[in-house]
């Protein structure tokens, strides 16, 4: 979608107000409170107690019911797999989000807004219809499935498919981070560092990347938290093979409907933990760009 | 000739990067979406397109729940977003700094997560569920469940285009209003929600166009049965198990078309509030 709400975020961000002491335009101190009750509450229903239950029923029953859970080996290939699909995904999208957010940022060329337009369809197509491209492509109907089926390739209900799904719904996190934030800083001190002899790398390495540092430090973590926890895509792809196929959400699935409550939220523990903490660093990369330019 | 060798700009690295850029979205998007274009037009007739996306019952109640339900979460979001916003930019208080943050919780957690403790505390025996149920409200496994979770879902985007308009809004309008002797009341509704509106249509937009393609947290909470409970896209996972590749896609293309209209609509909606607040 046009514009993440983390990019208009840091508008606000810059230009934050609080109002305070004027009493013409401010609420009377009750009303004051209410609304903040509301507002408190309104998050709490929808977001403070699911992830309140989430640790609550994961830790159920004691720690070594929690450690157990994680250690069975079908969560252990789960485990595996994610890892595998992250550590695949989030690099190539790295790479591929910085070298677009440059050529975007940087040069002036026609079918710049399709390209921006193409980088957000992730956002704008639900993740099941984007595990059904890959399914009519490579799958056993598929444009592609014989031929994969005489070569003996599998890509769906495979890790291939695993893979690829995640890389396609994770692509645009990256970009959309750096895009706004390299098209506020402009491309003045790379200039001046043009003019006094510097290489396109060594550009790169002692002008950009240390300007882009935080931008590109929350956009990995959040495209590593949304790689790890993508659920609709893989599960179109996945086939749901236990201790072959499944990632730690589509376990979560599993042991959920097989009524194993606390192995699945203690599964599901640990990708809540991966988001908590890709908040934390949100939180202080944002004060770090904060205190950078008041 | 002349002007394919003009350069685009005098930093160096455009081709590297313009390559790369477009080598990895043709490899990724472009041939994958080239595919689903032949394979719809190449397998599906019109007539086999009406039959499979637009005339099914069972397809047409899908959509009924899918855009029902995305269009009261959205709403929801409206309502919701625009009070957190407001306390959020307004107002000091005590953990400010950890809601502010949480309010990006829905884009980092896994919505299989968020499906399966939403489900957990709104069943019959859950923390909230089970004050529910003497009062007869079903939630999960129901038609309210489904707006919930969707309403979870959609939750950043109108707080997060809603703030920076409040923040940029000028103080002295307010002043103003209330020197000619509006009340805290009239203000809000005759000054500052026309002048936040194009933020909050476009939050509003992209939490529905966020639902209409949200899959992880419905399938745990809908109970998923046909015709009352059941979402455009899990029909597509249904038909794609069944290898009824028509089927699939004819609800994809529907879905996609969806999708894309509310794009554009917000594309439309962002220039309109960028002129407000400039």
């Amino acid at each position: 979608m046009g514009g993440t709400p983390s990019r208009n975020f840091e508008r606000a961000a810059s230009g934050k107000i609080v109002v305070r002491g004027n009493a013409a335009i401010g609420e009377s101190p009750p009303v004051r409170r209410l609304l903040i009750a509301a507002a408190i509450a309104f998050l709490g229903l929808l977001l403070f107690m699911p992830l309140a239950l989430v640790f609550r029923y994961a830790f159920g029953e004691g720690l070594g019911a929690y450690l157990a859970a994680i250690n069975e080996p079908d969560a252990r290939a789960a485990i595996r797999l994610t890892l595998v699909a992250a550590v695949i995904a989030v690099p190539l999208n790295t790479v591929f989000g910085v070298a677009a957010s440059w050529a975007i940022t940087r040069f002036n060329f026609r079918g710049k807004n399709v390209l921006i337009t193409l980088i957000d369809l992730p956002f704008a197509i639900s993740p099941v219809i984007a595990g059904m491209i890959f399914v009519l492509l490579f799958g056993a109907r598929g444009w592609l499935g014989p031929w994969l089926q005489e070569h003996d390739l599998r890509i769906i209900f495979a890790a291939p498919g695993i893979v690829l799904a995640t890389m396609f719904v994770t692509f645009p996190f990256v970009a959309r981070e750096l895009i706004p934030l390299m098209q506020a800083q402009g491309s003045e001190e790379e200039l001046s560092a043009l003019t006094l002899g510097a290489g396109g790398w060594q550009i790169f390495w002692r002008v950009t990347l240390p300007n882009i540092k935080w931008g590109l430090i929350y956009g990995v973590i959040l495209c590593n938290a949304r790689a790890m926890g993508e659920f609709g895509a893989v599960s179109v792809v996945s086939g749901h093979i236990r201790g072959h196929t499944n990632t730690m959400p589509l376990h979560v699935e599993v042991l959920y409907n097989d009524y194993q409550f606390t192995a699945a939220f203690a599964v599901a523990s640990l990708l809540a933990f991966v988001a908590v903490l890709t908040l934390v660093v949100k939180a202080a990369v944002e004060r770090r760009v904060g205190s950078q330019d008041p | 000739m002349a002007l394919a060798l003009k350069r685009p700009g005098v930093l160096p690295g455009f081709g590297l990067s313009m390559g790369l850029t477009l080598l990895y979205m043709a490899f990724l998007v472009l041939i994958p979406l080239g595919g689903l274009v032949l394979f719809t037009g190449a397998r599906m007739t019109l007539a086999q397109l009406w039959q499979t996306a637009v005339v099914d019952p069972r397809v047409v109640a899908a959509y009924r729940v899918s855009f029902g339900a995305s269009l009261l979460a959205a709403s929801l979001n409206a309502i919701g977003g625009l009070l957190v916003a407001w306390v959020l930019v307004r107002y000091d208080f005590p953990g400010k700094r950890v809601i502010d943050a949480s309010v990006d919780l829905p884009f980092a957690l896994p919505t299989a997560v968020s499906g399966i403790a939403l489900t957990t505390l709104y069943a019959h025996t859950g923390w909230i569920g089970r004050w529910l149920e003497p009062l007869g409200i079903q939630v999960a496994y129901a038609w309210p469940g489904i707006v919930i979770a969707l309403t979870l879902i959609g939750l950043p985007f109108v707080v997060r285009t809603v703030q920076p308009a409040l923040a940029s809004l000028d103080q002295e309008i307010e002043e103003a209003a209330a020197s000619l002797g509006a009340t805290r009341w009239q203000t809000f509704r005759q000054v500052i929600l026309p002048a936040v509106l194009p933020s909050l249509l476009t939050g509003f937009a992209m939490a529905f166009a966020r639902a209409l393609g949200e899959f992880g947290s419905i399938y745990f909470i809908a109970g998923n049965m046909p015709y009352k409970t059941e979402i455009a896209p899990l029909l597509i996972l249904i038909r794609l198990e069944q290898f009824d590749y028509v089927g699939a896609t004819g609800i994809g293309v529907v879905m996609l078309v969806a999708a894309f209209v509310l794009l554009l609509l917000i594309n439309l909606l962002q220039a309109w509030s960028r002129r407000y607040q400039d």
